[in-house]
């Protein structure tokens, strides 16, 4: 079970609070976190990578255990502690703009 | 009881404005998408309770939104907007091939006869259909790919294709507007186009005949007379009488003729209205006065429009689809601004109401006639 922190926006347009978990089979890696809340939340789709190229959006950025994995390789693997689910995936709105 | 019911887009979410056939007192629902951009959302008119929307932001990219109940709820529909085939480049602002690449739908323009039917204006200019009620997206390509695609230039807003008009006389025929390259035709149910830009003169195209390159802000037409076309562009206010065959301007006494949109009175398809903008660097009104101007000739000859609308240090701007009339028996016209607020009148322009004053920037404005 890995957990995984939505920024606001996207928690609305799922509709729910705080955090959401999903399954992963096997060694979670950003791509197979990134399918599984797709797969979960289907209208999340394109909103935090493209649809058609499925790239990470660029104001987009993905956290786990006080580490920045957004430029990492999708098929990186994640750290035990967001395996086990002692600690989240964190999908964050990055700051820019006013 | 009949009404009205304004669907306004602003930078910051949808709001839905109700009223009785009066048109004096309205209810104020919103911000739905709070924090959104909401670029248009449009009702269809075979079934007004079924509604569109477009919702993005940078962060997140675009989502089409649809209702069933009149913007009571919401769903979220399909959002995947893949271009047929390798789309190439176009045009860059500095004459260099640009990829074609996707940013967001600009307007929305449901099937005048099936709701499930409605199609999506896009950047970088595209149109886009869907049959399933917006779950799925298909580009009419044929558009894109005509042999003037690669010249396309964008405008300062981006390469967005912004006015789709179905001719409810010609099934098979509808009109698109693109900035910065111009009005195109379809009289195959948009497999293929034709630019319908003969007669426009911008300002940097030196060749008379130029067939792209023009930045059309808006295209207005009244369902009676499929075959006449209002159109502002960036600068002037043109006609055509021919369904855009040829087009001769028609600015007239104007103070300016810069702006965004035009529309038709829902009763009279000679009376067209316009809000002149200072010029291209200054986005607001001339002399800070906010006034429509209402031509009952279709064009040459214009009034201005003032009673009720600010006179003085007045520095909006209304921007292309922030215009939109209702069917009422005395026509109801309405207007949002950059600065939130709504105008309405009831009496086609003579006296005007601000709805709302403090929305977010209002970037589009629907008005739907309910029986």
């Amino acid at each position: 079970m890995i957990r995984v922190l939505l920024p606001a926006h996207l928690k609305t347009l799922a509709r729910v609070r705080g955090e959401v978990q999903v399954d992963v089979a096997g060694r979670p890696t950003i791509v197979s976190v990134l399918d599984a809340i797709e797969a979960s939340y289907p209208m999340l789709q394109g909103t935090i990578r493209d649809q058609v190229t499925q790239e990470r959006r660029p104001f987009v950025r993905f956290f786990a255990c006080e580490e920045d994995y957004s430029l990492e390789p999708v098929d990186t693997a994640l750290p035990d502690a967001v395996a086990k689910g002692t600690e989240p995936f964190l999908i964050v709105g990055a700051m820019a703009g006013g | 009881m009949s009404g009205v019911r304004l669907l306004v887009g602003t930078r910051k979410g949808a709001f839905i404005l109700t009223s009785d056939a009066k048109r004096a007192n309205w209810d104020i629902s919103g911000p739905h998408f709070a924090g959104w951009e909401m670029y248009h959302l449009k009702g269809s008119p075979a079934d007004p309770n079924r509604l569109y929307a477009s919702q993005s932001t940078g962060w997140f990219g675009q989502l089409i939104q649809r209702s069933d109940d009149g913007g009571k709820t919401w769903e979220p529909v399909g959002n995947k907007f893949a271009y047929e085939g390798n789309p190439g480049t176009h045009m860059w602002y500095d004459g260099t091939p640009h990829p074609w690449k996707f940013a967001r739908v600009w307007h929305l323009e449901p099937s005048l006869t099936d709701p499930d039917t409605v199609y999506g204006g896009v950047e970088d200019a595209a149109l886009f259909r869907s049959t399933d009620g917006g779950k799925n997206w298909e580009e009419l390509a044929g558009l894109r790919t005509h042999s003037s695609g690669p010249s396309w230039n964008p405008g300062a807003g981006g390469m967005c294709l912004h006015t789709i008009i179905l001719d409810p006389k010609h099934r098979d025929r509808m009109f698109v507007a693109i900035s910065a390259a111009g009005a195109f035709r379809s009289d195959d149910a948009g497999k293929t186009w034709k630019p319908i830009n003969r007669g426009l003169k911008s300002e940097g195209i030196p060749n008379p005949n130029a067939e792209v390159g023009h930045c059309v802000h808006r295209i207005a037409m009244h369902k009676s007379r499929p075959e006449v076309l209002f159109m502002q562009k960036h600068w002037d206010v043109m006609r055509s009488d021919d369904s855009g065959d040829s087009w001769k301007e028609v600015s007239g006494n104007l103070p300016t003729d810069f702006g965004f949109p035009i529309d038709v009175h829902a009763h009279d398809p000679e009376t067209i209205y316009v809000v002149p903008i200072k010029s291209d660097s200054e986005h607001f009104p001339i002399d800070g006065k906010l006034r429509v101007y209402r031509s009952k000739s279709g064009g040459n000859e214009w009034e201005p429009l003032t009673k009720g609308l600010p006179q003085r240090d007045c520095y909006v701007n209304v921007l292309r689809d922030a215009m939109s009339v209702d069917s009422l028996d005395s026509c109801g016209i309405y207007f949002g601004t950059t600065g939130g607020q709504v105008y309405a009148s009831a009496d086609a322009g003579d006296n005007w109401t601000p709805i709302v004053h403090n929305l977010p920037a209002v970037l589009s404005v629907e008005a739907q006639t309910l029986a």
